[in-house]
């Protein structure tokens, strides 16, 4: 029984570990650089629907709020490459990663100063509602976490895999000089996929808040999901979403079973031996280009 | 510039002028403070193959990256029939007809066959893309029985066959070819060029093609540049190169035995320095 539940809850946290992986993933994978805002971009996403919904801000009806936030976090995403990151093309990966880091703070304090430090809950329909399903007693915010997680992940896919504009960010991704050559127009492409990213990060942001309260510090999340991705394979959109769950179901249990303090270090413990042994990861995309 | 003096027939001068796919004039491009293209000009007629030959470095790729618009000139025109296109955004000059196929190969490399020829054809709309990946494989076989294997785990020859089949898929009027005979062993570099010249004269495609490979590029091409420090130093019909004295020395490794003064130079000096 309590197996179970620690399970489901572990996959639950693991789904946001692997939807904010993804978001650096997909960065990574078109841009070559990692963008450390993710996690900040997901507590964004998060306020914004808080902002949207709660009866303290606007408060719209939820089912209105969520596509709002998800949409607005799009804009946002697409913003940042057209007006910032696309400005250091051909500097150094350092260059964006600072750029990066320095957004995060903004995002951070921007939600600080606009909807508060203390921790707030979003008023979702979902929080505090539970089901039985078998004599197990599960969350229906965690239940529905990892729902639109699975959902999410084969829309994704469908995407990148069947549609035009979706191979093509694959292909602007794997090889971006022939992308041009091609007459993908690549900057743009590059630019909706900091638009997916951002959605994603809403999504995942939403799901964060529907689970417990949210704070602008939240973001910092973003450094266990860099983790799942490096542990996934960076580089690999499955990989991520792996990773992610491994992560988020090592926590629950190390919780229950290994003393405080020390359960805390086991996601890092295990990034650590991920970079010892085996470097690119679970699901490593190592191409090797023939000469 | 030098043109070589041509017994021959000169094919150029006679034509009209409407036949002129590409004009490029004084073209000058910079790779960082470093000039690689020293006020290049060159004609390109329909239906032609045009090479142009050159030692590396010579500023050849920078020539194609210019003309596809992956590099932008600093100085001079770019004139595909009558506009200038010099400067523009790459995927504009796809749309208008000119591909590149770049050199070693470049295909995405872990979508499959069939999406690399797909991909070739992203800035099309119409119905006929089926038809044309079917007219791909009609020329490249193999990639017809590899079409659903990502491209990263064929050889070098059949990413080659790919590369060119994907610049197909853009039903280019002008094809940009990159030393497509790089890295290959000389089998298939026969029949890469005998394919180069079939879709040259069954599909009308105009080439300007890039090679170190001198023979067999004046081999396949109807006219020739030499591209020596980012200038072009001589043209001419492809036979009349393939005679002269000083691209048989530099360019094809045919050595000259017997002067005036029989003993052969150590070190010939090129005609147009």
């Amino acid at each position: 029984m309590e197996t179970i539940q620690l399970l489901v809850s572990g996959l639950a946290n693991g789904c946001i570990y692997g939807l904010i992986a993804l978001g650096f993933v997909l960065i990574y994978k078109a841009t070559e650089a990692v963008n450390f805002a993710q996690g900040d971009m997901m507590m964004l996403g998060a306020f914004l629907t808080l902002g949207f919904a709660n009866s303290n801000f606007l408060g719209l009806p939820f089912l209105i709020a969520v596509p709002l936030a998800i949409l607005s976090m799009g804009v946002i995403g697409y913003l940042i490459d057209i007006v910032i990151i696309r400005r250091l093309f051909g500097q150094s990966q350092v260059a964006i990663v600072i750029v990066t880091i320095a957004l995060g703070f903004v995002m951070r304090f921007a939600a600080g100063n606009i909807f508060g430090f203390e921790p707030q809950t979003l008023e979702s329909p979902l929080i505090g509602r539970d089901v039985t399903v078998g004599g197990i007693f599960l969350g229906l915010d965690e239940l529905l976490v990892i729902i639109a997680t699975i959902g999410l992940t084969v829309g994704f896919w469908l995407y990148f895999s069947n549609t035009k504009l979706g191979i093509a960010m694959q292909a602007a991704s794997q090889n971006q000089l022939a992308a041009y050559y091609m007459g993908i127009p690549v900057k743009r492409v590059q630019s909706l996929i900091w638009a997916i990213a951002g959605m994603m990060a809403a999504v995942a942001g939403i799901l964060y808040a529907s689970k417990g309260s949210i704070d602008p510090n939240a973001g910092l999340l973003g450094i266990k999901a860099f983790a799942a991705a490096v542990i996934g394979g960076m580089g690999s959109l499955p990989g991520a979403l792996l990773g992610g769950i491994i992560v988020g179901m090592i926590e629950p249990f190390a919780s229950r079973y290994i003393p405080a303090g020390y359960s805390q270090v086991m996601p890092y413990l295990l990034l650590f031996l991920m970079l010892v042994f085996r470097p690119h990861g679970i699901l490593a995309q190592v191409h090797r280009k023939k000469v | 510039m030098m043109a070589v003096a041509s017994t021959t027939a000169a094919p150029a001068t006679t034509e009209s002028k409407d036949d002129v796919v590409l004009r490029i004039s004084n073209l000058e491009s910079f790779y960082g403070p470093i000039m690689a293209i020293r006020g290049a000009s060159l004609i390109i007629r329909r239906g032609q193959i045009v090479t142009v030959l050159g030692a590396n470095g010579a500023g050849k790729t920078t020539l194609l990256k210019t003309i596809s618009g992956v590099m932008d000139p600093e100085k001079g025109e770019i004139l595909y029939h009558d506009k200038d296109i010099a400067g523009s955004e790459p995927d504009r000059i796809v749309r208008q007809g000119i591909v590149h196929v770049p050199e070693g190969r470049e295909v995405f490399p872990l979508l499959t066959v069939e999406e690399n020829l797909r991909m070739g054809a992203f800035t099309r709309s119409d119905g006929g893309i089926g038809d044309d990946i079917e007219m791909v494989f009609g020329y490249f076989p193999i990639l017809r029985e590899r079409r659903r294997q990502s491209a990263g785990t064929l050889s070098g020859g059949q990413q080659q066959m790919l590369a060119i089949g994907r610049g197909l898929m853009a039903r280019p009027e002008v094809m940009l070819l990159d030393e497509p005979s790089l890295g290959l062993s000389p089998l298939l570099v026969k029949e890469i060029f005998a394919i180069i010249r079939r879709l040259n004269v069954e599909r009308g495609v105009t080439m300007l093609l890039v090679e170190q490979n001198a023979k067999v590029a004046l081999d396949v091409a109807h006219y020739g540049y030499v591209m020596e420090l980012g200038r072009l130093v001589m043209d001419g019909p492809a036979a009349d190169l393939a005679q002269s004295k000083d691209v048989q020395e530099f360019y094809l490794g045919v050595r000259e035995d017997e002067n005036p003064r029989g003993q052969r130079r150590w070190k010939q000096r090129k005609t147009w320095r």
